[in-house]
């Protein structure tokens, strides 16, 4: 017994937690600027370099949460990350190959001789979407508790489509609050053009979830569970018609307002990723780990938290520094 | 193929194309930091321009680290879940540290650096670069504590199978961790000290007169000249800590069979394993005594020490790691001659151009001998562990995981591919900004310039 309790208690749920955090910071970060790399096709050369610019100096710490995402699950769940990553094992390298190719895309399409730009950006639009594409995929997969079979991969393909669309969505947001002119109008477009994915992705989940496993079912749909989960959905509802609103007004003649679409859209992201996180707690692979079966040891999860507490908020505070250097309108990407 | 084999290969290969990068990175920090501070005490545009060059590199080579990092963070688990499985108590806190220590100092504080100079004060874009260059120190602190680890195991215990932790420092500081740490960080310090006078040569080569060229160049062959004998001292220490913690690496690196007194020094040989014996010797007599007892009667282990009365092999395979170390021992001497000589031009002379045409043309191809003597050092001590994954704890095969061998097959021949293609693309790249800017095309425009030319132009080039 632990100044709090029992420490086998409360430090995989903090462990968790932590990682949950994390892979949300990563889906609403990394979400936008991979949602930027699926939209390359639609913009022309010099709204292509404005959209790199608008996420160049980011990218490169958003995909920082991924590993930490994936380290936490590797350090605190390593029953479970084993487990995940070899059921998941063809998606993952689909993603990590995206990732590579979108990565160093970033950096050749600048460095490389001008008639190699087009293959980059080529590279840079493939990398995004294969990455989008498998992320989708593996959310589905794990819903449907990492089962094998036509209709999980079914599931797969579709999650794949609409969280793509929505990666897509938010980037989109994100292009309207750091751009201006032209390429702002264009990205109010894709927005409008996007958020039909993002509802069916929303619609698509909480339909499944709830019918894929009793268990979830009946935390859901019972009383009084129904009346405190209400605000949910309803605010969820909400949100998408002001967004719906506000799409259909802007942009704005002051420019007023470019920054609720995407306020609201990573809103909106938490509050599904909320809703995911009570219908499968406490398993951490789907009907079959506990998040406390699959723990590593107390004291190794002791000296990391030690330093996750003390290391988080200077994280923050550093990325809140760069996001603040960084603030509005892109500019173009100069080293001088 | 079996799946363990097709893993290995998958997993070395990975990590052999990421340490190309962090190789270059850890150093090449620390001299941007180093043209930063010249640039603020003497208000040389020389150093300036020096950085703007290599700071290109540097966002480059990063991008190909952080993508191939994040390859093998996943590879982890998809790959060897048996790793984490038993050793997750140590490596993982060591890997969580990295990630929130390391990984997200140099992520944020590279766009500053790479995109803040006009936006920032000047004291924050130099921090910048200086928590750059620290985190990817601290970066190559935590991941050779870790791999140190593995080769000498210390303060834990097992309890059912699974390794628990009983002495944290024990662990961080353990046997081998100071000389490997070292090792590498003089690695990363030759590497890009060649690079630097790779290229820098390649761009007087050219007939670029540059005083960026020459300052960088005079830099990188004092760094090499100086990093050289340090690297030397340190690699001979390093030998003695593996000849006292893991004698059958040793025993492989010298090609030795038998254990006994007064063992020659093998320049060359064919070692046969079947046989059991070395073709083709071409043998300094004691020397291998001298070099690792400092006694010309002095005991060297042999390999025949490390086979089981009922013939399990528990040395690692012989001919790669003993010619691994031997192509990084003479990489390692040629470095050793082509900087002093380098050194010795510019201080007759008092003027980096006076490097001769045919030094220059040699320093050109040596611009990447740091990744090679970096990767056969690598393969020395990593197949050298072999048939471990963490020596006397786990073994390889038994850390594979059971995933269908056509996948692994597949997903490696698909990471092959992207590797060889994205290696000679960096590789190309690189030789192309050196071309454009031997031909003084800077990218940074002062004068002003009508709309078209600003759309047009590249950006963060």
């Amino acid at each position: 017994m632990g100044l709090f309790g029992d420490p086998a208690y409360w430090l995989p749920l903090t462990f968790a937690a932590l990682m949950g955090v994390s892979i949300l910071i990563y889906v609403v970060l990394d979400g936008f600027d991979l949602g930027v790399g699926v939209l390359f096709p639609f913009a022309d050369g010099a709204e292509k370099d404005r959209m790199v610019a608008s996420i160049g100096p980011f990218w490169d710490a958003n995909e920082t949460w991924l590993v930490l995402a994936v380290g936490l699950l590797l350090v605190a769940f390593p029953a479970a990350h084993g487990t995940i990553l070899t059921a998941l094992y063809l998606p993952v390298a689909v993603m990590l190959i995206g990732l590579i190719l979108r990565g160093v895309a970033f950096e050749f399409r600048v460095k490389a001789p001008t008639p190699h730009k087009r293959a980059w950006n080529g590279a840079f639009f493939v990398g995004s979407l294969m990455t989008s594409l498998a992320q989708g995929y593996m959310l589905g997969l794990y819903i449907m508790g990492l089962e094998q079979t036509w209709a999980t991969w079914a599931f797969g393909a579709l999650t794949a489509v609409f969280l793509t669309v929505g990666y897509s969505f938010i980037g989109a947001t994100w292009l309207i609050l750091k751009t201006e002119g032209a390429l702002q109008i264009k990205a109010v477009r894709w927005a409008r053009g996007g958020i039909w994915g993002l509802v069916l992705g929303l619609g698509a989940i909480s339909l499944a979830s709830p019918l894929v496993s009793e268990r979830i079912w009946a935390k859901w749909f019972s009383v009084p569970e129904i009346f405190a989960l209400a605000p949910l959905p309803l605010m969820s509802a909400g949100l998408v018609v002001l967004l719906w609103l506000a799409l259909r007004r802007l942009p704005t003649r002051d420019d007023s307002w470019a920054w609720f679409p995407f306020v609201a859209s990573v809103v909106l992201f938490m509050l599904a990723f909320f809703g995911l996180a009570y219908s499968f707690y406490p398993y951490v692979v789907p009907e079959k780990l506990t998040l406390y079966e699959a723990a590593s040891a107390p004291e190794s999860l002791f000296i990391i938290l030690i330093g996750t507490c003390v290391v988080l908020p200077m994280i923050g505070g550093y990325t809140v520094l760069a996001y603040t250097v960084f603030r509005g309108k892109a500019r173009d990407l100069r080293y001088d | 193929m079996d799946t363990l084999l097709l893993s290995r290969i998958q997993f070395g290969a990975n990590i052999s194309f990421h340490i190309l990068f962090p190789t270059i990175t850890i150093a090449l920090g620390w001299v941007l930091l180093f043209f930063k501070l010249r640039f603020n005490a003497t208000g040389e545009t020389k150093w300036m321009d020096a950085y703007r060059f290599w700071v290109k590199v540097f966002a480059l080579s990063f991008a190909m680290g952080v993508v191939s990092g994040i390859t093998m963070s996943f590879q982890f688990g998809t790959n060897w879940p048996g790793f984490m499985e038993t050793v997750g108590n140590i490596a993982g806190p060591l890997l969580a540290y990295e990630v929130l220590t390391a990984f997200f100092l140099e992520a944020v504080f590279l766009g500053i650096m790479l995109f803040g100079f006009s936006r920032v004060p000047g004291w924050l874009h130099t921090l910048a670069t200086f928590l750059v260059a620290f985190g990817t120190t601290m970066s190559a602190f935590w991941i050779l504590v870790l791999n140190s680890w593995m080769h000498t195991p210390v303060g834990f215990e097992m309890i059912d199978g699974v390794a628990h932790a009983t002495d944290w420092v024990a662990i961080l500081f353990n046997p081998s961790m100071p000389y490997r740490l070292v090792h590498m960080l003089l690695a990363s310090g030759l590497t890009v000290a060649f690079l630097i006078a790779g290229f820098s040569a390649f761009r007087m080569l050219l007939g670029d007169k540059g005083r960026d060229v020459r300052a960088a160049l005079k830099t990188a062959l004092i760094m090499g000249a100086s990093l050289i004998p340090l690297q030397i001292l340190a690699g001979d220490m390093h030998g003695l800590n593996t000849l006292e913690y893991q004698p059958q690496k040793v025993a492989a690196m010298e090609g030795n069979w038998e254990t006994g007194t007064n063992v020659p020094l093998l320049l060359f040989a064919i070692p046969d394993e079947d046989a059991r014996e070395n073709r083709m010797e071409i043998a300094i007599p004691n020397g291998a005594s001298l070099i690792l007892t400092h006694k010309a009667d002095g005991e060297v282990p042999g390999l025949n020490d490390f086979v089981t009365e009922d013939g399990e092999v528990l040395h690692p395979p012989v001919a790669p790691v003993f010619f691994a170390f031997r192509i990084m021992v003479g990489t390692g001497m040629a470095m050793l001659l082509l900087s002093w000589a380098g050194v010795y031009f510019m201080a007759r002379r008092r003027d980096a151009g006076a490097v001769p045409k045919p030094l220059l043309v040699v320093l050109v191809p040596m611009a990447f001998s740091g990744w090679v003597a970096t990767l056969a050092g690598w393969y020395t001590t990593e197949i050298g562990r072999q048939p471990w994954l963490v020596q006397g704890v786990l073994s390889t095969k038994d850390a594979v995981a059971d995933v269908p061998a056509p996948f692994v097959g597949m997903t490696l021949v698909t990471y092959l591919a992207i590797y060889a293609a994205l290696l000679a693309a960096y590789i190309f790249v690189l030789f192309f900004l050196a071309t454009k800017a031997s031909r003084g095309e800077t990218v940074h425009p002062s004068a002003p310039q009508s709309g078209e030319a600003v759309a047009r132009q590249i950006p963060a080039e």
